[in-house]
């Protein structure tokens, strides 16, 4: 089966084989090509399993969305993966190379990059600043070759180079010699995952590289993301969002309580009776059609948002 | 009421012992906490090795001074070793309270009655400023306006200055280059810099080193300019009162710890001398201050001086004021 899809950003129409068409969609599922390969990962936070994955591929070139409900362990996996956390058990490897162990800086350097929930900007850093620490391998950051500024200056230019084509990329050239701490929120996401690509990665993990921004700039995002992709790299992103997940991901991985409950294409995944149950608790009755699903989620929105109306009107009275 | 005697003193103690000996130890502190965010709070735990290091090799082991030089250097980067290697890799505090407490037990074992033959207890070490005393070119007073400084006085400022440009000159190599990027990049969040694969346990590593051996100089010339190394002249106020010179000239600027330190002594001599003869003359009466409470009472000033510098100019006299303004958001 061949797929069209139609790139906002370029375009062009992009036709590719779909890796996708014999991979059953249950959990633990083989790829064909798996650029990250997942074994018996747990991590156990006191009595509490944040992540617990028996098996998980992620396969190569493609853009699969990890998600699930809030404190289902998406985050603590990405933690695991590029090595800011330590598991109790587990192994997986990163294009055939074992990653156990590595310190973070390693698994950058080997080409896997993350980006952060909470966004990271470098504040007192120019945004081109920002750019330029991305880049690997640079002898200027090595300590006697930093005190003489000829050894370092022409590989300093082509990075800036590399650097501005980037920014101009994601729209942020004309902030280059801001410092970073005085970017909008959305502006920072950008420049993360800008910054991210100057390490040239094989493989991006976005931590909710949506969250918090516009509509309009999450579509820009989004755009982002599918020319990641298109270029060759791998991307494995977090989102909340249905409708996002929908438009950019070949993939989608379901995780709740730790584990990897479902996965497949978006259309399996959003009538899967356990991803429903995940998401809205396990005694619904019957499975949901969209409609009633959201009008469902609007009754919870409501009942918490007039539930933290009165805890704030009891606040409010005992401080009179 | 002597304005030139008082005008005098506080120009010898703007490029005086305590400027040259503060400059060095707050250009070491700057790279530590003004460039990587590391809060070292034993910068006078570094000067006691250097300081001591000198003494020991060349009063107990009867070597040479330039030996002892050697020894006080190496004696630094041993301790910046031993404090970093547990710490960096742990949250900035713990750094704090390492630094702090390692300072302490430095101090408390230099003057040690157990060691006395090395250390010479609470009495400290002299007379191993020989060779440096023989090399003074200097003959004669020097005068020029209202300063004047003894043959020894000029030796000692001159080469004492001299490793004050020759630190900020390392400083401002270090700092503008890739090197120095990654520093400033980990003062603003480590797991950020991190991700994008650089070990950054290893670079706060080489900062703790290189600004703990220029703190061992600062700490090498305080005891060489005194003739005399003092266990009590490394205690923690050593520490802060380098963290105020380079807070008041600017953190993360090139020539802050040094303006900041010469603003700072000449600021201390200006009120002690003009609190002194203000009692002397009977402008204050004795009902208030006395002549003794002068030393205490010009701290309070600076105290109060350096509050006010952080209501209307935190970021010290050279720092970027937009940068303070980022670090609230
Ligand atoms: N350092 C920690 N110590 C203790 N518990 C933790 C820690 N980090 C995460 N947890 C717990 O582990 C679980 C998984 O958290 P995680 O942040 O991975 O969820 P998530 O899927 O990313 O959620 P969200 O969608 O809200 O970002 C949560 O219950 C959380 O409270
Ligand atoms: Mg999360």
């Amino acid at each position: 089966m061949t797929e069209t899809t139609p790139s906002p950003n370029t375009g062009f129409t992009r036709i590719r084989v779909d890796a996708f068409e014999d991979v059953p969609e249950q959990p633990g599922a083989r790829k064909p090509d798996p650029i990250l390969v997942v074994e018996s990962l747990t991590r156990r936070f006191g009595g509490l399993m944040a992540v617990d994955v028996d098996h998980l591929e992620f396969q190569r070139g493609a853009i699969t969305g990890l998600i699930g409900p809030n404190g289902a362990g998406k985050t603590t996996l990405f933690n695991l993966l590029t090595g800011f956390d330590k598991p109790n058990t587990g192994t997986w490897s990163f294009n055939g190379r074992p990653m156990r162990g590595l310190s973070a800086h390693k698994v950058a350097q080997a080409g896997m990059v993350r980006t952060f929930q909470l966004t990271k900007a470098l504040s007192r850093l120019t945004v081109m600043d920002n750019m330029k620490l991305g880049a690997t391998g640079q002898t200027g950051e090595r300590f006697f070759p930093s005190l003489v500024r000829s050894r370092w200056r022409g590989q300093e230019k082509a990075i800036e180079e590399r650097a501005e084509a980037l920014l101009e990329r994601f729209n942020l050239h004309h902030m280059r010699d801001e410092f970073a701490g005085a970017l909008s929120g959305g502006q920072r996401k950008l420049l993360e995952m800008a910054r991210a690509l100057m390490v040239e990665p094989e493989l991006v993990m976005l931590d909710e590289p949506m969250a918090g921004v516009n509509p309009a700039l999450a579509q820009t995002i989004i755009g982002h993301v599918r020319d990641l992709a298109a270029d060759g790299l791998s991307v494995v992103f977090v989102e909340h969002d249905m409708d996002v997940v929908r438009t950019v991901s070949d993939w989608v991985v379901v995780m709740a309580e730790g584990r990897v409950i479902a996965e497949g294409r978006h259309a399996s995944i959003v009538t899967n009776p356990e991803v429903i149950d995940a998401y809205l608790g396990r005694h619904h009755g019957t499975p949901l059609d969209p409609a009633e699903q959201e009008r469902q989620l609007a009754e919870a929105q409501a009942e918490i948002e007039a539930e933290l109306e009165a805890e704030e009107r009891a606040r409010e009275q005992e401080g009179a | 009421m002597d304005w030139e005697s008082i005008f005098s003193n506080t120009l010898e103690s703007a490029i005086g012992r305590d400027a040259m000996v503060f400059a060095l130890a707050a250009i070491g502190l700057n790279l530590h906490f003004g460039y990587t965010g590391l809060l070292n709070f034993g910068q006078a735990g570094f000067m006691a090795v250097g300081a001591y290091g000198v003494g020991i090799t060349v009063v107990e082991f009867d070597a040479p001074l330039w030996v002892g030089v050697i020894v006080g250097i190496v004696g630094a980067v041993g301790l910046a070793l031993l404090l970093g290697l547990p710490t960096l890799r742990l949250r900035a505090d713990y750094l704090a309270i390492t630094t702090i407490a390692a300072g302490e037990i430095l101090r408390f074992i230099f003057r040690a009655a157990e060691f006395r033959d090395f250390t010479g207890g609470s009495n400290g070490i002299n007379g191993f400023a020989r060779d440096f005393t023989n090399a003074n070119p200097f003959n004669g007073d020097f005068e020029l306006w209202l300063i004047s400084f003894s043959a020894t006085q000029m030796w000692y400022l001159t080469v004492g200055w001299a490793l004050v440009l020759l630190s900020v000159l390392l400083i401002w190599l270090l700092t503008r280059s890739p090197w120095g990027r990654v520093l400033k990049a980990i003062r603003e969040d480590e797991d950020a810099v991190r991700a994008l694969g650089k070990n950054v346990y290893a670079y706060k590593m080489q900062s703790l080193i290189v600004g703990g051996v220029i703190g061992s100089l600062a700490g090498m010339m305080l005891a060489i300019s005194a003739r005399s190394v003092q266990p009590d002249n490394y205690g923690t106020p050593t520490t802060f009162f380098a963290y105020a010179c380079l807070i008041l000239g600017g953190a993360a600027t090139i020539w802050g710890p040094v303006v900041g330190s010469m603003i700072f002594w000449s600021i201390m001599a200006f009120t002690e001398n003009l609190l002194r003869q203000l009692v002397e003359n009977d402008h204050i009466p004795d009902s208030i201050m006395s002549g003794v409470q002068v030393g205490q009472v010009r701290f309070m000033l600076m105290g109060l001086g350096l509050a006010l510098l952080m209501i209307f100019r935190p970021q010290g006299v050279f720092g970027d004021r937009r940068e303070i303004a980022l670090t609230t958001r």
